[in-house]
């Protein structure tokens, strides 16, 4: 300030006005927090997982709703423990900052049993039934009620290089022989999947057991089994590991990892869900077109594989502020219109048996007779809200898989799922 | 939370609130204090008391709660099963492997860093101490990895030892290092070591100030060599300090959670009793088993301090063999 000053009243106005401009700055974000609740329009927030082109479908939702709600897509990490961990803290913490929840099929009934997610009833429940697979719609009740409606559903396939492999193996043994065989060939020969100490690898474990006939748990879900079926899941697991075919970081892959790994050129075979085609398409048309799909192997010959079923159902927190413009936003994303969108674009199988007959999925999505097969014939993982601590031990006892003794290994799996079931499991 | 909470509680409290200064060591009897030297105490006591009531304010009930909910089945999953149960979680988690593995890998970490960086500490110690040119830039760049932020190290280290990002993945030949337990344990000490490394110099430069040049020049004078002046003369006189030193890095070094966090996060055994009680907390949702494993660490963090200040001597730096000024 170059001017004189001019005494005392006019700098301690200016003072004054300083003092009341700063206080004016610091509270105007608050301001602009508090303005979303107040201005009439409610803010939907969407707690959902990386999906590239989920931001269309919520643009689409929110022209629908003619500015009756506002959805905001909140992206969580791209670990899936990593999501779970996020919700479950701030629901903990009654946290009404979150309204519709993209949760992993397997947490459906934790959530539910710890009181946390509101129930679909009446109308909505009718809405969300309505043409929905059996299997997606069983990951969704808990104790007989609806807490979620499934947005889509996934299972893995077998994904393989036509030009190195005339024909897909149709089991585990054939698989690491012909990757055996590229190996001493000098081609490309790894099989590449997840088996980080992580939901993944107890997926794999969980498709293993349901392949060889076995059992985790009753399927009341109240007591651990591991019976013979579930010790030679062990056996494959870790032959499969020993075999020298996977990549030398096999025990800290995750999803994405074996996506890249595949792309980048080092794989004959990849195990992974059908996000990996459309990915494929955009990053590397080249390698997309010599690339083919099959059934998951089998344990068996005999016996046809049983898949684990994945996916995402859509649930509306008991701490939401909106609840009822929530539900009516979980309802609009998960439309058959926008799970065929999803599919499309994102590689996401819908849940809504109607959609997989459209006549564009034929074109992109060209696996889905695969997937309806093995959907009509999968395996769920167990149905218990102690299901994470479940898993969470089971990967832990099943990491590295390099390390299996099978039946020293089930004998320690049995003990600690029984824990779990009665909360005194101690997690690894 | 409550585990953060009476975790750290320990910060302040080794020398701290213990704050005793050794009675002098001639004659045993309890010398009856002047009057001016009662008043001081007095004056002693109420300057601290603040700081004391702060304290036990914020600590104390996160500490009585956290032992609160470790006698209980206190699981969120199962919200109507909550039930008090005694000490039937003690027994649950001193009896379980997954506990032991932990704690067995917690003192090793413990252990072996804090050795490591006791040698290395004082080499770095007594190079910023004698060094006559550029002082200022020897010692700013020896505290940077103290100034980074831990989380963003081990972020670092961890895309450097793994294939296909890492500039040190292929250092030992093919494969990935944090994926077996003895390399990745050996990666997260080394994480440790570099990062604390600093902090331990700190400490010990504030101790080898205490040396008076005097007695160095006598003792060369007296023939004896480097090594006998480092062993005979430094050390004994820096005693204190280096004991605050390593009392302040085991406590710590006991604790050990980011590096672990963001390297492994556990896998393949390599947890540490703080990583295991936060998986059962917050992703295991089980308050009891959580709880539990807080009050465990947070026992034996305060018997570490007792076998320290108890055991060793450790006092406030400051003080010496002698007695602190009184």
């Amino acid at each position: 300030m170059a001017e004189p000053d001019g005494g005392g009243p006019v700098r301690s106005h200016r003072m004054r006005l300083a003092a009341g401009a700063t206080l004016l700055a610091l509270l105007a974000p608050m301001a602009a927090c508090g303005s979303g609740e107040d201005s009439g329009v409610p803010t939907i927030n969407l707690y959902y997982a990386p999906e590239q082109n989920l931001q269309k479908v919520v643009d689409d939702c929110n022209a629908e709703a003619g500015g009756r709600y506002e959805i905001e897509y909140r992206v969580l990490p791209r670990a899936a423990d990593e999501q779970r961990v996020q919700m479950v803290r701030r629901l903990a913490a009654e946290d009404s900052g979150m309204d519709v929840l993209g949760l992993d099929v397997t947490w459906t009934q934790e959530l539910a049993s710890a009181g946390w997610l509101l129930e679909w009833t009446g109308e909505r429940r009718t809405e969300a039934e309505r043409g929905t697979l059996a299997g997606p719609l069983e990951t969704a009740r808990y104790e007989d009620k609806l807490y979620a409606a499934p947005k889509n559903t996934n299972v893995q396939l077998l994904w393989y290089r036509t030009d190195l492999v005339s024909q897909p193996p149709r089991t585990w043994d054939e698989m690491i022989n012909f990757a055996l065989g590229l190996k001493g060939r000098g081609q490309p020969y790894r099989v590449i999947t997840m088996g980080a100490q992580y939901e993944g690898l107890v997926v794999l474990y969980n498709t293993l057991v349901a392949s060889a006939g076995g059992q985790i748990l009753n399927p009341e879900g109240t007591k651990a089994v591991f019976d013979a079926g579930a010790v030679r899941a062990l056996e494959v697991l870790r032959d499969f590991a020993n075999a020298g075919i996977t990549t030398s970081s096999f025990s800290n892959t995750i999803e994405d990892q074996a996506r890249l790994d595949f792309q980048s050129g080092g794989g004959a075979f990849q195990l992974n869900w059908p996000f990996v085609y459309p990915a494929m398409q955009e990053a590397d048309p080249e390698l997309a077109k010599k690339v083919a799909w099959a059934r998951f192997p089998a344990v068996d010959a005999n016996t046809p594989s049983k898949v684990t079923i994945g996916g995402v159902n859509l649930a509306v927190s008991r701490y939401s502020r909106h609840p009822e413009e929530s539900f009516e936003a979980a309802a609009c994303l998960r439309n058959p219109e926008h799970q065929k969108f999803s599919a499309i674009n994102d590689g996401v199988p819908p849940t809504i048996e109607s959609v997989y007959a459209e006549p564009e999925m034929a074109e992109a999505y060209p696996m889905r007779d695969t997937i309806l097969a093995e959907l009509k014939d999968a395996a769920t993982r167990p149905r218990s809200p102690a299901y994470q601590n479940i898993s969470t031990v089971l990967s832990a006892t099943l990491s590295p898989p390099s390390a299996i003794q099978p039946e020293r290994t089930a004998d320690r799996m049995r003990k600690a799922a029984q824990d779990a079931l009665e909360s005194k499991g101690v997690l690894p | 939370m409550s585990t953060e909470a009476a975790t750290t509680v320990d910060q302040g409290d080794p020398a701290g609130s213990k704050g005793r200064v050794p009675a002098p060591r001639r004659g045993r009897g309890r010398v009856a204090l002047s009057e001016g030297k009662r008043a001081e105490r007095k004056l002693g006591w109420l300057l601290c008391a603040p700081a004391a009531v702060v304290m036990l304010g914020v600590t104390a009930y996160p500490i009585l709660y956290s032992i609160w909910l470790s006698l209980q089945r206190f699981d969120l999953k199962f919200p109507d099963q909550r039930e008090f149960v005694g000490l039937s979680n003690y027994v649950t988690v001193l009896s379980n492997e997954y506990w032991w593995t932990a704690f067995g890998v917690t003192m090793l970490i413990t252990v072996v860093t804090v050795a490591v960086e006791l040698v290395l500490g004082m080499g770095l110690a007594i190079v910023m101490h004698r060094t006559i040119i550029g002082r200022g830039l020897v010692r700013t760049s020896a505290l940077i990895p103290y100034g980074i932020v831990t989380v963003v190290a081990a972020f670092s280290w961890r895309y450097a030892w793994t294939p296909g990002t890492g500039y040190l993945a292929t250092l030992f030949g093919e494969g990935a290092p944090l994926t077996e337990r003895a390399s990745a344990l050996a990666i997260i000490m080394l994480a440790e070591i570099w990062k604390t490394t600093p902090f331990m110099a700190l400490l010990l430069m504030a101790g080898l100030a205490l040396v008076p040049e005097d007695l160095l020049k006598a003792a060369s004078m007296d023939g004896a060599s480097a090594w006998q002046r480092f062993t005979k003369v430094m050390l004994p006189v820096m005693k204190p300090a280096i004991l605050v030193a390593l009392l302040f890095r085991t406590l710590d070094a006991f604790r050990v959670f980011d590096n672990i966090f963001v390297l492994t996060a556990g896998a393949n055994e390599t947890s540490s009793v703080s990583m295991l009680a936060y998986n059962n907390l917050i992703r295991g949702l089980n308050l009891g088993i959580g709880s539990t494993m807080s009050v465990l660490i947070f026992v034996t963090v305060a018997i570490i301090a007792f076998i320290f200040v108890k055991l060793f001597g450790t006092a406030a730096p400051g003080s010496t063999d002698e007695g602190g000024r009184r």
